[in-house]
């Protein structure tokens, strides 16, 4: 009897709304909260870099190549200390990498709502108009989804050449079938769920069913496939620019750095590599761990 | 008769995050050689649990907290695994429900069958696999040796249940339990399949105990009856007495509720209220608070009474109530 | 089924038609390759000669029409480079390429299987929220940044493995490859198993969920319940439900592995067709990145081709359901 009281509807119950119900279930999970800890100081460091670095990388007046690959913890000609070394050409790597995440993160975060806006839109075209149109829609998807992300990306960079904009371009063209792919699974499921038929012998618009109910349904799991994709593209084009066919020179992403210092690490100068490729690791993974929980906690039936 | 298989006070709980399951929570009855006792109850009674705690395969959270099992005297109750797995399929065989489920889908029926000969007698491969077939031809299968080629899924779901049948006497064991073995089957196929069930256990003498929730499948197979609800025996005796006779109120419903010809017209009783929820049973009587003949006795836990070589868990048997009318 | 199998082809054709549109143009109208081919203080002559010699004055559709000519052939035009045909080039660099990603495909079977299928046995012990830990990260680190890894710990520092190229060839029944030289076993551990990161993870994940599938299928249950022992349940019964899904899984990820190749090829110096397509966009090689696209493409039609029509002739409902839309 004593649980009864605690739901008596007499007692004025503090509704939950979804998203705090969402917020209470994520925060359960202490990696979760740790990963989303972790990237938010990393979106925090990368957006202050300016004002928390000892250099501007690429402002040629504060580099020298007399401070080139000083091991970490060494000290500038001009005073400060550089805790995670110098690079090949006398850079501060602690402000390479922070200035690296700019790029990174603008290149992953550009090309994950981009290609997150045109694939909902294209899955949101393909279960308006259905028919003919759906299944061409639905056979391009399937076909690109057959070519692995990071293969149609390395032949659109092939295509389009190097550049921020081209990268970016090169990405969302390798990522928006996952989105539309998505819009339309949940589609399928709304569609088959009885009172979308009942709606239908009602009277109700297709254009209604489409945005009342398919539209608010699959937003938690296009935010659950973006944060992964979004991942996916920081990694895809560091790996991209580690080739040589991503980033110029010119706007050194930390995929670039890494680039950089791989020729060094053969002659054991580890940290030009490894201080970026850490920051990219803990970038990607912690993504990844709070996209996987997020997935977790909004799909019911995975749970125990 | 000697009896087979003699359970006192099992009880078998399940420690779910939720809170303690006490799926089966008392449970005695006794089978002898050569007979068929019919397990009643709907489903969550507890009914299936104790099937599988008698061949030892209660998974966690779950396990046998108390009671005895005696098979052929020997006690088995939590016995050692490698004890159990020499009994599993040996001398003691399992009918499950749905025999779509039940034979693995990528296996030939001959593997599946023969490997129930093999895990328990060195014996050829040959032999293993003229007993299979012999088995088949004994269920009714007609060209056995065709059918042990097949996959599960080139046979019909009757002629599956024929094969888990046919496994299940395969050892020629000294009790079978089978799991609502008709359940999943149409009405014409299941007649026929306690027709078979009913002709090997006359002939092998093998003891039977048939789980399931038809009190009209008991009533022309089994020779006793036990009635189970909520985790407990409400009521236990022989076929005809039980039939003719309830004792228990949850039974006189069981048996309202089942259309006959000679009620045609006549409105069908039901039971009211829900199955209990097994995490949170009333003090008293599980029935109690769906029973009509109801009394302030009925807060307290009744006691296992008994009449004659009938058992039954009540303050106000249906009987009395009669009378006293 | 002729009809099907017809219709799929054709779509295939298409594929690549449309494909083909695709790359030549985008990569036509990238930089202009001259400049890197001649020489800087070459005059303005020297540049036109160059110029028609590689066929680029003339207008762009009038090249197109020209490649599709020579491909239909199998001729996609020489190297700017090297002077060669780029198929030939692209065919030469290719079984560097099939021995790594094969390599890569054997160990993700050997490695991933057993974990995947000791986590889904024991989901709840330390070892496997270890290995699925592992799979975790396996899935989100840059592989360019593991193959760094790699070198850095085996190569650099241990001083185990060689860090980069291929080693001596071994020659056996015919076929030249590194697998059969100790030198060359030594020199494709590290790419391998750096390719391979990615499939392992996939492996474990794949195979633990089927393990954990099959573990609460009721034909596990009654295996058990015929006394079989855990041993030939865990790989007969379970393993032989799950591998056909893995393996045929596996088997499909085979043409991403030559995908993802081009990244330990670069990194570990290997000599393969991957490597070939980094130089090639690098030094603006038209011809030769066109050819290795335009393979990677048939390639991947032609696998998706061949499971089109291996499940069609498996599962009639896939043939059926395509007749009707």
């Amino acid at each position: 009897m004593s649980d009864m009281t605690a739901n008596n509807p007499a007692t004025p119950a503090r509704v939950e709304t979804p998203f705090q119900r969402f917020r209470a279930e994520f925060f359960e999970s202490k990696i979760a909260t740790l990963a989303l800890a972790i990237f938010v100081i990393i979106v925090l460091l990368a957006v202050f870099a300016p004002w928390i670095t000892p250099q501007n990388p690429y402002d040629l007046a504060q580099v020298t190549v007399m401070d080139g690959r000083l091991p970490p913890g060494s000290e500038s000609i001009d005073g400060y200390t550089m805790w995670l070394g110098s690079d090949g050409s006398g850079r501060d790597l602690y402000s390479a990498i922070l200035y690296g995440l700019r790029i990174s993160l603008t290149v992953g975060l550009a090309s994950g709502v981009i290609a997150l806006l045109i694939g909902m839109v294209i899955g949101l075209v393909a279960a308006y108009a259905g028919g003919r149109i759906e299944a061409i829609i639905m056979r391009i998807v399937d076909l690109q989804l057959s070519f692995p992300a990071s293969l149609v990306a390395l032949m659109m960079v092939a295509a389009l050449g190097k550049g921020v904009d081209k990268i970016i371009l090169a990405l969302v063209i390798a990522q928006w079938a996952y989105y539309a792919r998505t819009v339309r699974a949940t589609a399928l499921v709304e569609r088959s769920k009885e009172y979308v038929e009942a709606a239908q012998c009602l009277g109700i618009s297709r254009a209604r069913i489409v945005f009342r109910h398919i539209l608010p349904n699959c937003m938690a799991p296009l935010i659950v496939v973006g944060t992964v994709q979004t991942a996916s593209a920081i990694s895809l084009e560091a790996t991209l620019s580690f080739l040589g066919v991503g980033l110029p020179q010119t706007e050194p992403s930390i995929g670039v750095l890494i680039a950089n210092g791989f020729e060094y690490m053969l002659s054991g100068r580890y940290w030009i590599s490894v201080f970026p490729g850490l920051a990219l690791l803990l970038t990607v993974v912690s993504i990844n761990l709070v996209g996987d929980h997020m997935r977790d906690v909004l799909n019911p039936r995975l749970k125990k | 008769m000697s009896a087979v298989l003699e359970i006192s006070g099992l009880k078998t709980h399940f420690f779910t995050h939720a809170g303690v399951v006490k799926a089966v929570d008392g449970v005695d009855f006794t089978v002898s050689k050569g007979e068929i006792m019919g397990l009643v109850g709907e489903s969550g009674s507890g009914k299936s649990i104790t099937g599988f705690s008698i061949l030892g395969l209660i998974d966690p959270p779950g396990r046998i907290v108390e009671g005895s099992i005696k098979f052929n005297g020997e006690e088995i109750a939590n016995a050692p695994e490698n004890r159990l797995q020499s009994l599993r399929g040996n001398r003691i065989s399992m009918i499950f429900q749905d025999p779509m489920m039940t034979l693995n889908p990528v296996l030939r029926v001959d593997t599946q069958m023969m490997e129930a000969i093999l895990a328990h007698e060195a014996v050829s491969k040959q032999t293993a696999w003229e007993r299979a077939r012999d088995a088949l031809g004994l269920v009714g299968i007609p060209s056995p040796e065709e059918r042990l080629r097949a996959y599960p899924h080139q046979l019909s779901g009757g002629m599956r249940q024929r094969v888990a049948i046919a496994t299940a006497f395969l050892n020629k064991p000294d009790l079978i339990i089978a799991d609502e073995p008709t359940t999943a089957l149409d009405v014409t196929i299941q007649a026929q399949i306690i027709h078979e069930a009913q002709k090997l256990t006359k002939q092998t003498g093998t003891a039977m105990i048939w789980i399931t929730h038809d009190l009209a499948v008991v009533a022309g197979l089994a020779d006793r009856i036990s009635v189970m609800y909520a985790g407990r025996i409400v009521e236990q005796g022989g076929i005809d007495d039980v039939i003719d006779r309830p004792l228990h109120p949850y039974t006189v419903g069981l048996l309202g509720s089942v259309p006959t010809a000679n009620r045609r017209g006549k409105r069908l009783f039901q039971i009211e209220g829900m199955t209990p929820n097994m995490l949170a049973l009333p003090e008293g009587c599980a029935f109690g608070p769906r029973c009509h003949a109801r009394t302030a006795a009925c807060d307290q836990q009744p006691p296992n009474d008994h009449a004659g070589d009938r058992r039954f868990r009540c303050f106000n048997p249906h009987l009395a109530v009669e009378a006293g009318q | 089924m002729t009809v099907f199998v017809i219709r799929r082809m054709l779509q295939a054709l298409l594929v690549v038609f449309l494909m083909s549109v695709i790359v030549f143009f985008g990569v036509n109208i990238v930089g202009d390759p001259v400049y890197m081919l001649v020489s800087p203080d070459a005059d303005q002559a020297d540049i036109e000669a160059a110029i028609r010699r590689l066929g680029l004055d003339r207008p762009i559709l009038e090249q197109y029409w020209l490649f599709l000519k020579g491909a239909a052939q199998g001729d996609l035009g020489d190297s700017f480079i090297f002077g060669e045909p780029a198929l030939k080039l692209i065919l030469h660099h290719m079984p560097a390429t099939m021995e790594l990603a094969f390599s890569a495909l054997i160990l993700a079977i050997v490695i991933g299987i057993p974990l995947g299928l000791y986590a889904g046995l024991y989901p709840d012990s330390r070892i496997s929220k270890g290995i699925m830990a592992v799979s975790i990260f396996g899935f989100s680190l840059p592989t360019f940044w593991v193959g760094l890894m790699l070198i850095m710990l085996f190569a650099v520092e241990l001083r185990w493995v060689p860090a980069t190229g291929r080693g001596d060839l071994g020659s056996f029944l015919g076929i030249q490859s590194s697998l059969f030289t100790l030198d060359g076993l030594s020199h494709i551990f590290l790419p391998a198993l750096n390719l391979a990161l990615l499939k392992i993870s996939l492996a474990i994940r794949l195979t633990r969920a089927g393990v954990r599938e099959a573990m609460g299928q009721d034909y596990v249950k009654y295996a058990r319940a015929k006394g079989l022992a855990t041993r030939r349940i865990i790989l007969v019964h379970v393993m032989k439900n799950i591998m056909i899904p893995v393996v045929t899984v596996m088997g499909l990820e085979f043409g991403s592995l030559i995908g993802f190749s081009v990244v330990t090829e670069t990194i570990f110096a290997w000599p393969g067709m991957g490597k070939l397509l980094i130089d090639a966009i690098l030094q603006l090689d038209r011809p030769v990145v066109v050819a290795y696209l335009m393979i990677i493409v048939l390639f991947f039609v032609l696998i998706n081709l061949v499971v089109d029509i291996l499940y069609s002739i498996l599962d009639p409902r896939v043939r059926l359901q395509d007749q009707g839309a």
